[in-house]
């Protein structure tokens, strides 16, 4: 019976094998052909990534991106930490509630959410006629054309994003672990700084590399409430791609990202296991 | 002792909980002495669970008092109880290793980092895990992990220790090898020990005193060798051990199963004697148990000694049962 495993894992990979190739030429494929383009392009060589020193124009763009994004992940992940809280502290029947209304807004497309805000936040718009209205302020507030409206869209359009991970950690805490905790003499406060959040920190870290990872490649939410003033990544691509037609740099910014989201990864990794972030099985 | 434990004496005064219309305890009076191991003993659903929970602080009184040493504690938070509390499934901090599991109570006390090292090494030999300090929970077997509980609760010199079926995860052998470290470490702290069971055994061989609960309400309180010896009821009597029930006078009586002298028809001798047939043989070991049918009267349980009471007799054999006057008790209520 010498061969018989190896025949046996001869079987197995001929009957995944259509799929492999499915999964080689259609998803792997772009990848290298991306890869090959952002040093092939306009002329062979690394002419392309030497921009990234050499350009201002370049590292501005890369700087505000990952300023949007750090900050958004922050933001979205303390909403959803509270949201999550709260969602797992009240009766069963509001939860249920609270869940559906979470998904109803993964429903709803980015185009029109992002819209909502312009129609909520523009200098026209009900937030600032009403402050107007009623004499708070005499000016109307910026909020549209700016940083400050592409973090509010991205904010409010990742929270969900954020509160999921969270709620899937937060519901498989053990109550007893604070309630030893508060016999031993340990206030709320302390319950929470010491034993509840430590807890949730695969969580935490899920919610960061999700909204994270996602606020990468935003494009509709900043072109619109940045209106034309706020430049990411994604945004810049897509000019390099239709307008400006310099493929070879949009190539290398999309290699770029992808570098960068596995290299975020493999840190992570680093510090703990994958699989408990994502929900597999404990060590 | 380790600490002396300056007090420890609880008294519940008509201490009563009410979930909506259900009632989980009802009107409890108990004196809990200082120092003494207590096991409040009952089935599922008998409130003894409820009572101790009211006692840590985790449940609302709806009515009645709790005073330690005098003063009301009711109303009090949990933290400013300063009870230790050993916790179903231990429900030790999995993020923290033993030393900052057992550290815990010390350093939200915000105590000097020397005080809190010396204690934890002090309990670490407490509990004999002297080489365990620096593994996390997870890498301990059950029984170590109890022990972690266990000493992670005393670390803080807590005058009263509540135990809520701190064994009830372990299997059977491992856990009267618990017992008795558990009883021994009662012994050396000196702590007021509240430990909860519905386990007759763990509660007849560690307690100083047990109460009997069911439904809400103490049955019936005492040593272990009183609640065994003299049931004050039919429940008590069959909760704690086993029990045939007999009816003589109008009166009812608990009659213990190894009380009872099994002998070949004929062979009987003693005050109370009936005659019956052995239904049913079961050989453990140092005890064989007869089931016998007595006419007129329900299935009698007999355990015979195995070594000294003979040959065993056989399913179907004939048979006389007799007791001495002082073997059957006489119970108070039903």
């Amino acid at each position: 019976m010498n061969g018989s495993p190896l025949r046996r894992i001869g079987t197995g990979w001929l009957l995944v094998l259509p799929f492999l190739a499915l999964v080689v030429a259609l998803f792997l494929g772009p990848i290298v052909n991306i890869l090959w383009l952002s040093v092939t392009d306009p002329e062979p060589g690394l002419g392309n990534y030497a921009a990234l020193v050499t350009s201002d124009n370049l590292v501005g763009i890369l700087w505000t991106t990952i300023r949007i994004c750090v900050i958004t992940t922050a933001f979205s992940v303390i909403f959803g930490y509270s949201i999550a809280y709260a969602m797992v502290h009240v009766a069963q029947g509001s939860r249920n509630q609270m869940l559906s209304l979470l998904l109803v807004s993964f429903w709803i497309s980015v185009l029109v959410r992002t819209f909502s805000w312009l129609m909520l936040l523009g200098r026209k718009g009900l937030v600032n006629e009403t402050l107007v209205n009623i004499g708070i302020i005499a000016e109307p507030i910026e909020f549209m054309r700016n940083e400050l409206g592409v973090l509010i869209g991205m904010v409010h359009y990742m929270i969900p994003y954020a509160v999921l991970p969270l709620l899937a950690v937060m519901q498989n805490i053990d109550g007893r672990v604070l309630s030893a905790s508060r016999s031993l003499g340990a206030t709320g406060q302390q319950t929470f700084w010491r034993v509840y959040l430590p807890l949730t920190r695969p969580g935490l870290v899920a919610a960061s590399l999700l909204v994270f990872i996602l606020s990468l490649g935003f494009y509709v939410t900043p072109a619109i409430l940045g209106g034309g003033k706020v430049l990411m990544v994604a945004e810049y691509i897509s000019v390099q791609i239709l307008v400006t037609l310099r493929w070879g740099t949009a190539a290398m910014l999309a290699a770029l990202m992808l570098f960068g989201v596995l290299a975020l990864l493999f840190l992570m990794s680093r510090f703990m296991k994958l699989s408990t972030i994502f929900g597999g099985a404990k060590a | 002792m380790i600490d002396g434990a300056v007090s420890g004496g609880l008294r519940l005064k008509a201490l009563t909980k009410r979930f909506g219309s259900f009632t989980a305890a009802e009107s409890v009076n108990l004196d809990i002495r200082r120092g003494e191991f207590l096991t409040l003993l009952g089935p599922s659903g008998s409130g003894k669970t409820t009572l101790l929970m009211m006692i840590a602080g985790f449940l609302d009184i709806t009515e009645g008092d709790i005073l330690l040493d005098g003063m009301s504690i009711a109303g009090m938070p949990p933290e400013k109880r300063n009870f230790g509390m050993v916790f179903q499934g231990y429900a030790l901090f999995p993020h923290m290793s033993v030393r900052q599991n057992i550290a815990y109570p010390l350093d939200v006390r915000k105590r000097p980092k020397a005080e809190i090292e010396a204690r934890v090494d002090e309990m670490l030999d407490l509990v004999q895990l002297q080489d365990f300090g620096h593994r996390l929970p997870g890498q301990l077997s059950g029984g170590q992990q109890q022990r972690v509980a266990l000493a992670r609760a005393l670390c803080f010199a807590p005058p009263v220790l509540l135990l809520d079926e701190p064994l009830g995860a372990l299997d059977k052998k491992l856990r009267v090898e618990v017992q008795d470290q558990l009883k021994d470490i009662h012994r050396r702290v000196g702590t007021t020990f509240i430990y909860v069971t519905h386990d007759q055994e763990e509660a007849l061989s560690m307690s100083d005193r047990i109460v009997i609960m069911q439904k809400g309400r103490i049955e019936q309180v005492g040593t272990p060798e009183e609640l065994y010896q003299k049931p004050r009821t039919r429940f008590a009597a069959s909760f704690l051990g086993k029990s045939n029930f007999l009816t003589k006078d109008g009166a009812l009586y608990a009659l213990r199963p190894e009380k009872i002298d099994i002998a070949p028809k004929g062979a009987g001798q003693g005050p109370n004697r009936v005659s019956g047939t052995v239904r049913a043989m079961t050989y453990f070991g140092s005890v064989l148990k007869y089931d016998v049918t007595v006419p007129g009267m329900d299935e009698i349980e007999v355990d015979a000694d195995a070594w000294r009471g003979g040959a065993p007799l056989a399913a179907g054999a004939e048979v006389d049962l007799s007791w001495s006057d002082a073997a059957a008790v006489r119970l108070e209520r039903d």
